[in-house]
């Protein structure tokens, strides 16, 4: 620790990371290494192993109270009244009789705040400024946006911190990405966190903390926000954050688990310390003009194969470095892509919008604004992030729009972004997805993906093909 | 755990940047238990595309990977790790790794090494020309012995050396910190009382 408080004097400020991390180091290791404390647990139906883990060893959950579970990964998004995959029932049951033993909070699928656990924690209010948050899935970083220290754990750790409450970590490099600019008409937020992990690459924020900054991100909304931070592990970083301000305390307020009255006041006071400090040093800051970019699209099976919808698709032999060449072969032997082929225009067969990454309010908003009074092309799904959302897309009259365009609306859950519960993209077709990963087989074996925003893929839904969302707007 | 202290085996070279946890081992079949034998689903649509390196008879028996930049990247899965073990590999040497797969390696009495770029493109190289050629780790004295006999030194955490060269659960290591964790409950629920959660 003592380390530590020498290097930060030395380094003048502190940032976001660092405040949060020194407010939660419970015992210090060999090697430097830190217990840090565990705020927030969200857990999903994935956490079978976990359970069965602590099982095995007669462990028990160390502070139930602080945990928090839902089912997303394998729950049914079409009909839920009779679920007929046997192991999709199982996984459903399963998590519900595991929280029911160890007393933890369990939004259940016929709850209707039932969600993608990283939409959830956000709109519970349970995710909020300054607290260590993990979850047993990558996307965790999601919660940063809240000006959370968030990130993903496998199901060791997951055993870890119900046991303890607590993690062994080591203090991750500092990276700040300052974005500037005005986002033109038609481009999104998940534009910029597209171009940022294909400027920076798939492993650019390995070993980092990633803060994003700047004027443009200042400007977004929180379901914006999320977008970014929500891929920062597509950038090889588990953790990216976005300094708390009152566009997140307005959020924040009222929302079911937030605190209120006093306990408001109080926490208010300390959030609004919690931004890095004017004189706080990173170890690499990367700075990205929004103002430049176009809609982004993703050609190939990296997250960081995107580009704008107008360009054209890259030459492997133009790459230096063997193993990225021959990564950008296969990918575009996968994708069935040439080299120097235009990536507007391609043909779809399908367009799925939803995941943690697209799937709130603002998101469907946007996507209907696009496709209302116009008709479906292909196969589309809109799976909203959670119940409520659901519920209140339904009171605006987005559903309408959707299904009157031909869109299916469909229950929340993490659906075709990894297709666990069923919703699969078939061998060899191409999907316009507003999720987060085109790697190979994610969306289905032989399925390939085309990551875009709602935006762009409702522009492609209502044309069948990946088109430049500006010009529908235009019309 | 099982202790990770020397392993002398045959190296398979895997020149796949960016390999993702999806393509070690497909989400449709995170859905079974463990017991099912998560190493049967190993690489699983690679492998069907035929020829996968990692198959072919001079690799058989290998439980040494030397893959890319950013080996394990994506999902938290440790179905990953799970498949990888259940195997027979034990160790994987790479530039760089996923975050969240690196810290699942360690917890599975694995080895996940990391080398510069230009050694591991060498040492790739080097096991494909030479297909079968053995390389000896110590994780003790840190070092990759080549077939020459020549000698790569890797850098790992202590704390994750002493938990694999013992074979260590870190559980139980953490619960002997329970006063601390106990003392820091107490200090959090008087400075931080918004943070147990009422609702």
């Amino acid at each position: 620790m003592d380390t530590h408080r020498q290097r930060d004097q030395g380094a003048g400020g502190l940032t976001l990371y660092e405040k949060i991390w020194n407010a939660h180091e419970v015992a210090t290791g060999p090697g430097g290494r830190t217990l840090l404390y565990v705020d927030r647990h969200l857990i999903h139906d994935g956490s079978f192993h976990v359970f069965e883990a602590l099982r095995a060893a007669g462990r028990n959950v160390r502070r139930p109270d602080l945990c928090f579970a839902t089912p997303d990964h394998y729950v049914p998004t079409g009909d839920r009244s009779n679920i007929a995959d046997p192991v999709v029932r199982d996984k459903i049951e399963i998590l519900a009789a595991n929280t029911a033993a160890a007393g933890i909070r369990h939004f259940g699928i016929d709850d209707v705040r039932q969600g993608i656990v990283h939409v959830i924690g956000p709109e519970q209010g349970i995710t909020l400024p300054g607290v260590t948050l993990v979850c047993g899935d990558s996307h965790t970083s999601t919660h940063g946006a809240l000006g959370a220290m968030a990130f993903g754990i496998g199901a060791s750790e997951a055993t870890h911190v119900m046991a303890t409450q607590t993690l062994w970590a080591r203090r991750s490099k500092t990276m700040r990405i300052n974005i500037s600019g005005v986002l033109a008409p038609g481009v999104h937020s998940k534009d910029i966190i597209l171009a940022v992990i294909a400027k920076i690459g798939a492993a650019g924020g390995a070993g980092h903390a990633l803060e994003y900054a700047g004027s443009a991100i200042r400007a977004l909304s929180m379901d914006a926000r999320m977008t970014i931070c929500n891929m920062s592990i597509e950038a090889g970083a588990r953790c990216g954050m976005i300094a708390p301000d009152d566009t997140t305390f307005d959020y924040l307020a009222g929302k079911p688990f937030a605190p209120t009255a006093a306990q408001w006041d109080r926490a208010l006071a300390h959030w609004r310390t919690l931004p890095s400090d004017a004189d706080a040093g990173f170890d690499r800051e990367v700075d990205l003009d929004a103002g430049a970019l176009a809609p982004m699209v993703t050609w190939g099976t990296s997250p960081e194969h995107g580009a704008g919808i107008g360009t054209l698709v890259p030459d492997p032999a133009r790459e230096a470095d063997p193993a990225r060449r021959k990564s950008i072969e296969l990918a575009l032997d996968y994708m069935g892509l040439k080299p120097g082929q235009a990536i507007e225009g391609l043909a779809l067969d399908r367009v799925f919008i939803g995941s943690c990454t697209n799937s709130r309010l603002e998101d469907l908003r946007i996507a209907a604004a696009v496709v209302k009074g116009r008709r479906a092309a292909i196969p589309a799904m809109v799976v909203p992030g959670s119940g409520l959302i659901k519920k209140a897309a339904e009171a605006e009259g987005l559903d309408r729009i959707f299904k009157e365009a031909g869109l299916e609306w469909r229950e929340p859950g993490c659906s075709m972004c990894v297709g666990m519960n069923g919703d699969l993209v078939d061998a060899g077709q191409r999907c316009a997805s507003t999720s987060n990963r085109n790697f190979e087989g994610r969306q289905g074996k032989g399925a390939r993906t085309h990551l875009v925003s709602p935006a762009m893929a409702a522009a492609a839904a209502v044309t069948g093909r990946l088109t430049d969302v500006r010009k529908l707007l235009a019309n | 755990m099982e202790p990770f202290t020397t392993l002398t085996s045959i190296a398979a070279p895997l020149p796949l940047a960016n390999l993702d946890t999806d393509r070690l081992i497909p989400a449709r079949f995170l859905r079974q238990p463990r017991s099912a034998g998560y190493h049967n689903y190993l690489f699983h649509d690679l492998r069907e595309q035929g020829d996968f390196i990692l198959d072919r008879p001079a690799y058989k028996g290998a439980r040494i990977i030397v893959g890319a930049e950013n080996f394990g990247c994506g999902s938290s899965r440790e179905g990953a790790v799970w498949a990888l073990t259940g195997a027979g590999y034990r160790a994987w040497i790479a530039p760089s790794f996923g975050d969240i797969f690196f810290e699942n390696s360690f917890k599975n009495g694995a080895l996940p090494i990391i080398l510069p770029k230009q050694r591991v493109a060498a040492l790739r190289t080097l096991l494909g020309d030479q297909a079968g050629a053995q390389l000896s780790i110590d994780l003790a004295a840190q070092t990759v012995t080549l077939p020459d006999g020549s000698i790569e030194r890797f850098e790992v955490d202590p704390f994750r050396k002493e938990c694999l060269l013992n074979g260590w659960d870190e559980i139980d290591l953490t619960l002997q910190h329970t006063q601390a964790i106990t003392d820091f409950e107490a200090r959090q629920r008087v400075n931080s009382p918004w943070l147990v959660s009422s609702a």
